[in-house]
């Protein structure tokens, strides 16, 4: 039944046989992409939460700035790492292009922003009473602001995951900034997404395919266990 | 508080209600995509892909067609596929080549797809190209033994060289035979990026070590899967040696500020682009036109002998449609 039939048929076959590229390519996606989110999670989660809770001079523009994370375009991202990190960039003498490195500080810009944005927003929508009262009923000001952070944790969680999103599918910024380089069929730098691209580039649709189901199983995943844990997480903030 | 054991059942519901959803959406999509190629054809096309470094002379194009012979394009005009390498089109030959073509034949909207000769040939196969401008001469020849193609003509001929970084830890500049080259840089273990994507230079590249009688392999030496400009922009980033065709070359080396031209002129390194109508083509009469269109004297001389004179004072393609096979 075509082109399409035959690649998925020949990429079941591959997941199922081990292929070892394929695994490395797999971990490669999402050791990068995991780290790049906790990272993220490190810088945007204080980041969101502080300009979610305090007011000050100038705070309609920082929020502003923050959301602009949200729309950033990843590839500009990757340009301007790429260009850092180049030979004559202002880090090129660490030697740091093409390295799993590289790619870890591209999809840290990536996802920190989404993570910190979205935190923003679910922080802000808490209810300022809840951190008037902890206050008024004897917390500490870090008390306080942890209660309130708590109380956005059904948010903050789709924050993670939505920046973990933002990284791992990332196309144009891992390939500027890692190369998709391999060394005797072991991988060195490729990730799902950028193996798919050269894939197809060289008429490889069954590899390609392989890593487009294995990345539509994993947004599937990641995205059930979200539903879960949210749901878990409402109904135990409705029974407290 | 104690779980409620019937919330899981209604948890497991939604799970198994989104993957039949997915599932379905997915079958759709697959029946969608095959139901639209041309009856009676064994495969069917996916969606082309496109080249990263695009410049103007891009853009993609699926061939969800019904039965006629063209599909057609905006404004009465019939479009043709032209599927070519990311050599030619880093090159920058398309920008002066397709104006020239659109303007004998303005029934014509060429859409150029530049990815390896590798891929090429492979949507030669499936029909999503009307023509093919490659230069794989023993992958060409199979697709015409397999029956792929109509025609095929030699068009123009440049050559390759080998480019590394200008302290040259192998040695090998001014070495004549690119064998000899290829050895000293695998006994030296000297980085070196491979296109490693079934294109016509990485067919050229792996030929050469196979002369050599060297199978590389160590953490020198590295392989990209991507085209030329990627390629020889990591090369120039980590201080390797590759393989590029003079075109590209010549059209990127002042950006490429760590890599200097080392070995040229080994016979070896001749470089033959051939010109190829497909035998599922949708557009048979655009195929032979744009052959015969690109192999007459008038083209030969003029467009392909004339581009690159000015801008780098040398030739980059040399026309030999009358003299070569």
């Amino acid at each position: 039944m075509g082109v399409f039939w035959e690649a998925v048929k020949q990429a079941v076959s591959l997941l199922i046989h081990g292929d070892r590229y394929v695994y490395e390519v797999m971990w490669m996606s999402i050791r990068v992409a995991g780290t790049a989110t906790i990272f993220g999670m490190v810088v945007g989660i204080p980041l969101g939460s502080w300009l979610g809770i305090k007011r000050f001079w100038g705070w309609g523009a920082a929020a502003a700035i923050l959301n602009v994370g949200l729309m950033l375009p990843p590839v500009v991202v990757g340009l301007f790492v790429f260009l850092l990190l180049s030979r004559q960039g202002l880090l090129g003498s660490l030697g740091l292009l093409y390295t799993p490195t590289a790619m870890i500080i591209a999809e840290f810009f990536i996802s920190a922003p989404v993570v910190a944005a979205i935190t923003m927003g679910g922080v802000g929508s808490v209810p300022r009473e809840v951190r008037l009262q902890a206050l008024g009923l004897g917390a500490s000001r870090w008390q306080s602001v942890w209660l309130v952070v708590r109380e956005a944790r059904v948010v903050i969680i789709s924050a993670i995951v939505a920046g973990f999103g933002a990284a791992i599918s990332e196309v144009g910024a891992v390939m500027m900034v890692g190369g998709n380089l391999s060394i005797a069929g072991h991988n060195q730098t490729g990730t799902m997404t950028t193996a798919t691209m050269a894939l197809v580039r060289e008429g490889d649709y069954a590899g390609a395919m392989a890593f487009g189901i294995i990345l539509i199983v994993l947004a599937f995943l990641i995205t059930f266990l979200l539903t879960r844990t949210q749901q878990g997480l409402r109904r135990r903030w409705l029974q407290s | 508080m104690p779980r409620n054991p019937l919330r899981r059942t209604r948890d497991t519901h939604h799970l198994v209600a989104g993957l039949a959803l997915f599932l379905t959406l997915m079958l759709g999509l697959a029946l969608l995509v095959s139901a639209c190629g041309s009856g009676g054809a064994t495969t069917t096309s996916a969606a082309q892909s496109t080249t990263m470094a695009a410049p103007t002379t891009n853009a993609p194009s699926t061939t969800v067609g019904s039965d006629t012979t063209a599909s057609s394009a905006a404004g009465g005009k019939t479009s043709l596929v032209l599927a070519s390498t990311t050599s030619t089109q880093d090159s920058g030959l398309f920008d002066v080549l397709i104006p020239a073509f659109s303007k004998a034949y303005p029934q014509y909207d060429v859409k150029v797809v530049a990815v390896g000769s590798g891929e090429a040939l492979k949507l030669g196969q499936t029909g999503d190209a009307d023509v093919l401008l490659v230069h794989s001469p023993s992958a060409e020849e199979d697709f015409m033994k397999a029956g792929y193609g109509v025609d095929r003509k030699a068009v123009m001929y440049n050559d390759f060289v080998i480019v590394g970084p200008t302290a040259d830890p192998a040695g090998i500049k001014g070495v004549s035979v690119a064998v000899d080259a290829f050895k000293k840089i695998a006994d030296s273990k000297s980085l070196f990026y491979s296109r490693g994507d079934a294109s016509g230079t990485n067919a050229k590249e792996l030929a050469i070590w196979k002369s050599a009688a060297i199978t590389p392999a160590g953490n020198w030496y590295q392989t990209t899967g991507q085209g030329m400009g990627e390629t020889l922009t990591i090369a120039d980033q980590k201080d390797g040696y590759t393989l590029t065709d003079r075109a590209t070359w010549l059209a990127k080396k002042d950006s490429l500020k760590g890599l200097t031209l080392l070995v040229e002129g080994d016979k070896a390194l001749f470089n033959q682009y051939h010109v190829i109508t497909c035998k599922g083509a949708k557009d048979v009469q655009g195929a032979n036109d744009f052959m015969n269109w690109i192999v007459s004297a008038d083209v030969q001389q003029n467009v392909i002998g004339k581009y690159g004179v000015d801008k780098y004072g040398q030739q980059l393609f040399i026309p030999n449609a009358a003299t070569a096979q």
